[in-house]
């Protein structure tokens, strides 16, 4: 439009509340295409709020969201998600492999199951994050990095445009935090935008670079390399963060 | 391996169904007369029902919501026997919206106060109950009402089922389950992650109401059977049992089917031994021991399994860490020197 890209995706004036505080407040957010953003901000900031408000999973106080230009509803099909780790039962009776493909239900519809060439799509997704192997793995019996990936496999079987990743580096160990960094430079580089919940300030520059600073409101938003100064980290996390001063040099 | 052993077990029950007819009549006396096959049908498919909706209570940690909902039929029960008489159909329409009262109820005061749900479920059952012992105690005191046996519905009486009722339950039954092979994929990913749906675009409240409203008839079409106070067994135990067996949810719903049946069919016979025996007690007992053998002897989940795996490892382990006997008593002689 008027010769400007589109915007993966654009918030404004979001507002959520529980009860009578606000979680998040006023949030004005642009997300260009193709960027592997990560938000970043201190416990109880609002980021898992923020991306369940944006998908709609959580009622919206006020705000709007647009993913290239539309609403929600018409672009459901362009929206891949990976919720936290510990917000299903994984005793729940069902194989890696079934995981993967629940990804690919919504493309379905109604009624129709699942068949060959879905169980391919999510055996290629499963080869993609390293667990060929595990595919007929009962969830419970897979380790807490596994686990990690088949979400992220559920996702890359979804082929969005935009990702949604609350936290997917809590709780990994390393071999599986360096598998899942680069299962995201490879989405970044097929031009897919990600948006990444952020909980360890050591790694933010190396891994991301778009970054949004949160703590209830955006404190900035933008290019890492502007955005991960000491002034912002200190607005973000108050007198909290003195041991990280410098982070930005 | 896995499903191998599934078919194994359902098989296995399906033959101690066949021979439990013999061995009832050999130790129990029982005389399969035309009132006590239809009796153990009407146990047999109402189990099944409650078993195959029970899965998915248990899997949503909805199983005390289910012993609500049960308990909340009663006033329904009464308040259709006083409207419209004794007709089954009616009844049990009364008891289905009681229910779907009860869960409104529970799920408005979840939304709108701050009432957790354990304690807005301790209320609701109390006060739905409450209502449908008070509506019965005054249906007793009508004279030509007394003898409509609606106390029944209480603990459950299997010899009252006659073959009017089990085409009835039959016919509902079958729609409830064309229903869940229609939704199960939706089923299935809202019971497993209902945000990961909804981002996915699914109407996720539709299917769980879906979803209760089929708990719901399970439960209601299970109360003759089992009695408002004890539903929630077939709910749950049958469910838990198959759990034991299987890490497939299509493999659990299959033999908790055949655990729901047997334990249905088997206790309503048991039960019509005796006209005053409550069938709702004999399925629980004998579901109950489809649960402990279960949690015992099941592979890789079971007691007994575990017992035998720990007590291998930590043999094996010894073994890896013991020093040599030779070297223990060589570094015990040097302390002894010392």
């Amino acid at each position: 439009m008027n010769g400007k890209r589109q915007p993966a995706l654009s918030v404004d004036d979001l507002t959520v509340a529980y009860h009578s505080k606000p979680a998040i407040w006023d949030i004005d957010l642009e997300v260009p295409e193709g960027v592997l953003m990560g938000i970043v901000g201190p416990n109880g900031a609002g980021k898992s709020t923020l991306i369940k408000a944006v998908l709609n999973l959580i009622p919206r106080a006020a705000g709007t969201v647009a993913f290239y230009g539309r609403p929600y509803e018409q672009a459901r099909s362009l929206v891949g998600y990976v919720p936290q780790r510990g917000s299903v039962d994984w005793d729940f009776p069902t194989s890696a492999l079934d995981v993967v493909m629940m990804g690919l239900y919504g493309k379905l519809g109604w009624f129709r199951r699942p068949g060959r060439k879905e169980r391919e799509l999510a055996m290629n997704a499963l080869d993609q994050v390293g667990l060929a192997d595990f595919s007929d793995r009962q969830i419970s019996q897979l380790s807490g990095g596994q686990q990690q990936r088949t979400f992220l496999a559920r996702a890359l079987v979804q082929d969005a445009r935009i990702y949604f990743m609350d936290e997917p580096f809590a709780a990994v160990d390393a071999v599986t935090e360096r598998a899942i960094v680069d299962i995201l430079r490879e989405l970044e580089r097929r031009g897919k935008t990600v948006l990444v919940v952020h909980h360890d300030l050591q790694t933010v520059e190396e891994y991301f670079d778009w970054l949004t600073l949160l703590n209830v409101e955006v404190i900035a938003t933008g290019l890492t390399a502007a955005v991960f100064t000491p002034e912002n980290l200190q607005k973000t996390y108050g007198g909290r963060i003195s041991y990280l001063k410098g982070a930005g040099d | 391996m896995d499903s191998r052993r599934v078919w194994l077990t359902v098989a296995v029950m399906a033959l101690l169904g066949l021979m439990f007819i013999p061995a009832s009549q050999l130790l129990l006396g029982i005389r399969y007369t035309y009132t006590v096959r239809v009796v153990a049908l009407g146990g047999a498919v109402l189990g099944m029902i409650g078993a195959v909706l029970g899965c998915f209570a248990v899997l949503r940690r909805e199983s005390l919501m289910g012993d609500v909902l049960s308990h909340a039929a009663l006033p329904g029960v009464a308040l259709a026997f006083l409207l419209a008489g004794r007709e089954l159909g009616l009844l049990l329409i009364g008891a289905g919206l009681s229910s779907w009262l009860a869960l409104r109820f529970i799920s408005s005061a979840l939304h709108t106060t701050r009432i957790k749900p354990d304690a807005a479920m301790g209320i609701a059952l109390a006060a739905w109950f409450a209502a449908g012992i008070a509506l019965l105690t005054y249906i007793q005191a009508i004279p030509e009402a007394s003898q409509a046996g609606l106390d029944n519905f209480i603990f459950g009486q299997a010899a009252a089922i006659i073959e009017s009722d089990v085409i009835l339950v039959s016919a509902v039954g079958l729609v409830v389950l064309m229903a869940l092979l229609l939704f199960w994929k939706e089923f299935k990913l809202v019971t497993f992650d209902a945000a990961f749906a909804s981002a996915n675009g699914f109407r996720v409240g539709l299917i769980n109401t879906l979803l209760s409203t089929l708990i719901v008839t399970a439960i209601v079409l299970g109360l003759q059977l089992a009695g408002v106070i004890l539903m929630v067994g077939i709910l749950t135990a049958p469910a838990v049992a198959a759990r034991q067996w299987t890490h497939k949810l299509d493999q659990m719903i299959m033999l908790a089917a055949v655990f729901g049946a047997f334990s249905g069919g088997a206790g309503a016979v048991i039960s019509a031994l005796d006209s005053d025996m409550p069938t709702g007690p004999m399925i629980i007992v004998v579901a109950f021991a489809l649960v402990m053998i279960s949690l015992a002897v099941a592979p890789g989940r079971g007691l007994m399994w575990r017992g035998w795996r720990g007590r291998k490892n930590r043999r094996r382990f010894a073994q890896q860490n013991a020093l040599p006997a030779a070297a223990v008593k060589k570094l015990e002689r040097k302390l002894e020197d010392q």
